[in-house]
């Protein structure tokens, strides 16, 4: 057996049977062996590494599971950097196998060298270079161990050519189970989580903030059993959403910079804030000095470097978010804040008036962001995997969509990557096929990666495709005119034809002018399960509200260009 | 000034991995020092750093975060045993009629090392103030060459904290290895 065979064996030993990648010199004794294994392992040939890499992550977002890449070495390899060290802050599990040079060449500048470890190690949860075929299996076990488990991230497997062409006398696979350095599940400390209990049992205005751990660790039905048992408010970060369904009672919206207000001006009147699975992010907090002054905060996280990273807290609790909400919901006594959960619900209301019914259901005017967005989790009867581009298309697909099961919302969060949609949504699809996936771009973010066009094509994936076009960078426009004197510099964009690209593909597609026409469009493009082009051409100066402006803080809310949120 | 210890498995990459988390912060390592331990694989890093105890406390969280690193700690000055080593070079001519010279070194607890026709070379260990001070002393010799290496620390504590550590991990390994 030779070591590329290796590879692909420990892959499948992995229970890995899609990959995404791009071939090239230093990883073509991967692929030929690629040839022989058709029938097991399914590879996504994408139109450019990035592609394979946001497409990866898009995957293992939607269902989970670790996503795998594999591309060649130099320039294969730097393009999946962007995607690496987004995985790497939005805790997505990767294993991405780049090839290398051989050993003889390594630090010589060969053809398409590069130092992947070099680059890598800062933004992995762990690089590692194979230079033998006998260590392939071990490695291998290694990365998807390290990849899942704990706080999950990017793993690299830099695989020189020697490795890969090398004669093994023998292969057993061994799935990794321990590393003596690494302790991915820390012993839950039923100590801590009593002291937790009796805080929230005194608490009158106890209020839960949750991220993504809350999916990673499978955590939902324990959250919804403390927020029912304890009668606590929860809101969720960006990442979060979709954990808890959009109507659940306890549920009360998004934090954050355009959040919903409730959330974000009732965190500086709690009690008692339970922090699960998040991490303080700075779009979360606002200005950090007056965050949540007058709260005890108790802050659960798989992560001990995430305790007091940001926010100093009166109760670090470093333990599995799962393991951990069991455990508080039987401690913590039951009760109610009914009075506490309608302040919410109030907040709404006048966001409802203020902010939310203006946007999805303006009457007249050219069609607003939200409308669109609103329109397809009607029409989809929130079923949908919603992936966003970023910028004011995520902010509109997060503050607009529904969500009735979890992992249905994709996008990338800490990293911020425009042209992250379009290939994630890919993944998602391929991931979830059963599912719809419903992608929401910009003009700008969508160019960033509509090579992927090609994917969709050549691998015949059902993604409906959602281009939010105001000819504009809207999220920059945005804050060029609120905090910029209105100086558009370098943020107006002169767009293609995406019906004919869409057409150049072979795609549906539709564009859609007019109000009138919306319904219609989604109810068309969701009406089967092929690729769909919708090009919404959208009110050009549309902005997202609520925003709390930057260096703000919580409750510093706009809720147009002229008007704040008066308590 | 805080001293970092580091304890982590011999893999190729860790100093970068640790380095880098440094840069990441503009944060500039004042001294480092790499050794193998007693405890077979295991290699340690010292590292001095002049920081606020919130930023060390960060980055020392970071670096026992990377996987091949198996603990990480940061001590105070009082709270470690701390020596530097360091060599310096003056020409033998130039000591060769100063009677006071061997004096010299014994006031500074330095010992020579090596002497020959050209020059002698001279070991002080100390604190950087220490072995600053015999510098300054030797200047006027004319010091050909001088070199100081990183700080090497223990704890006032009886073990390296890392041994019972890695006892427990060998009990859970060998659990996982019999529930298979």
């Amino acid at each position: 057996m030779t070591g590329s065979e290796a590879i692909i064996e420990s892959l499948l030993a992995e229970g890995a049977d899609t990959i995404f990648g791009y071939p090239g010199g230093q990883i073509m004794p991967v692929f030929d062996k690629m040839y022989d294994y058709q029938d097991k392992l399914r590879h996504i040939l994408v139109r450019h590494e990035q592609g394979a890499i946001h497409a990866a992550q898009g995957f293992a977002r939607a269902c989970g599971k670790t996503g795998v890449v594999v591309v060649t070495s130099g320039p294969g390899a730097t393009n999946v950097i962007t995607g690496i060290a987004d995985a790497m802050v939005d805790s997505t599990p990767l294993v991405v196998i780049t090839g290398q040079v051989s050993n003889s060449l390594l630090g010589k500048d060969a053809f398409q060298e590069t130092d992947v470890l070099g680059i890598t190690l800062p933004i992995t949860k762990w690089s590692y270079q194979i230079q033998r075929p006998e260590d392939i299996a071990w490695a291998v076990a290694r990365a998807f161990y390290i990849a899942k488990s704990g706080r999950p991230g990017p793993v690299v497997l830099d695989v020189t050519k020697d490795a890969q062409v090398g004669k093994l006398d023998q292969f057993k696979y061994e799935p990794c189970n321990f590393i003596r350095s690494y302790i991915p599940v820390p012993t839950i400390q039923k100590s801590k989580l009593q002291e937790a209990a009796k805080m929230l049992s005194e608490a009158k205005k106890p209020l839960i903030v949750y991220g993504q751990g809350i999916i990673l660790s499978h955590a939902e039905e324990e959250l919804k059993a403390l927020c029912n048992k304890a009668g606590i408010p929860a809101a969720s970060t960006l990442l979060g959403l979709s954990a808890l369904p959009t109507g659940f009672k306890h549920y009360k919206g998004m934090l954050g910079m355009h959040g919903n207000i409730g959330p974000n001006m009732k965190t500086n009147e709690a009690d008692v804030i339970l922090a699960v699975g998040m991490r303080f992010d700075d779009r979360v907090t606002g200005a950090v000095n007056t965050y949540a002054k007058q709260a005890k905060i108790i802050h659960i996280d798989i992560d001990v470097a995430e305790i007091g990273k940001i926010i100093p807290v009166d109760l670090g609790i470093h333990a599995d978010a799962k393991e951990a909400l069991n455990l508080l919901s039987i401690l913590t006594p039951e009760a109610e804040h009914d009075a506490w959960e309608a302040e919410f619900d109030k907040c709404y209301e006048t966001e409802y008036s203020k902010v939310i019914a203006p946007e999805i259901a303006p009457g007249k005017g050219d069609v607003n962001m939200g409308e669109v967005v609103n329109m397809v989790a009607e029409v989809s009867k929130q079923s949908a995997i919603v992936v966003t581009d970023v910028g004011q298309n995520q902010m509109m697909g997060a503050r607009y969509s529904q969500f009735n099961q979890t992992r249905s919302l994709i996008t990338s969060g800490g990293l911020g990557t425009m042209g992250f949609g379009l290939p994630a949504a890919i993944g998602a699809k391929i991931a979830e096929p059963s599912r719809p996936v419903c992608y929401f771009g910009g003009d700008g973010g969508v160019q960033m990666t509509i090579q992927e066009f090609g994917t969709i094509m050549q691998e015949k994936i059902g993604v409906k495709v959602i281009i939010l076009n105001n000819n504009w960078l809207g999220n920059v426009r945005q804050w060029q005119e609120l905090f910029f004197d209105a100086r558009y510099s370098q943020t107006r964009m002169v767009n293609p034809d995406y019906m004919k690209i869409a057409e150049a593909y072979g795609f549906a597609h539709r564009r859609v002018t007019s109000r009138e026409e919306l319904r219609s469009a989604v109810e068309e493009m969701l009406s089967n399960d092929e690729p769909y082009i919708l090009e919404a051409c959208i009110v050009e100066e549309g902005m997202v509200f609520p925003m709390i402006p930057p260096g703000k803080g919580v409750t510093d809310i706009m809720l147009n260009a002229k008007e704040w949120y008066q308590k | 000034m805080f001293t970092i210890t580091v304890y982590g498995e011999n893999q190729v990459g860790l100093l970068n991995q640790i380095s880098i988390i440094f840069t990441r912060r503009n944060l500039n390592i004042w001294s480092l020092t790499v050794s193998a331990t007693v405890i077979e694989g295991v290699h340690k890093f010292t590292i001095a750093c002049r920081t606020t105890r919130q930023q060390i406390d960060n980055v020392v969280k970071q670096i026992e975060k990377r996987i091949d690193v198996i603990k990480a700690f940061y001590y105070t000055d009082d709270e470690i045993i701390y020596q530097e080593l360091a060599l310096y070079k003056v020409s033998t001519d130039a000591i060769l009629d100063d009677p006071n010279f061997e004096q010299l070194l014994h006031q500074h607890n330095a010992q020579i090392l090596e002497i020959n026709r050209t020059f002698v070379a001279i070991q002080k260990t100390g604190h950087c103030r220490e072995t600053t001070e015999l510098y300054e002393a030797l200047a006027k010799y004319g010091v050909l060459q001088f070199v100081r290496s990183g700080r090497v620390a223990i704890t006032r504590s009886p073990l390296e904290p890392v041994n019972s550590y890695l006892e427990a991990r060998e009990e859970f390994r060998k659990e996982l290895m019999t529930n298979k």
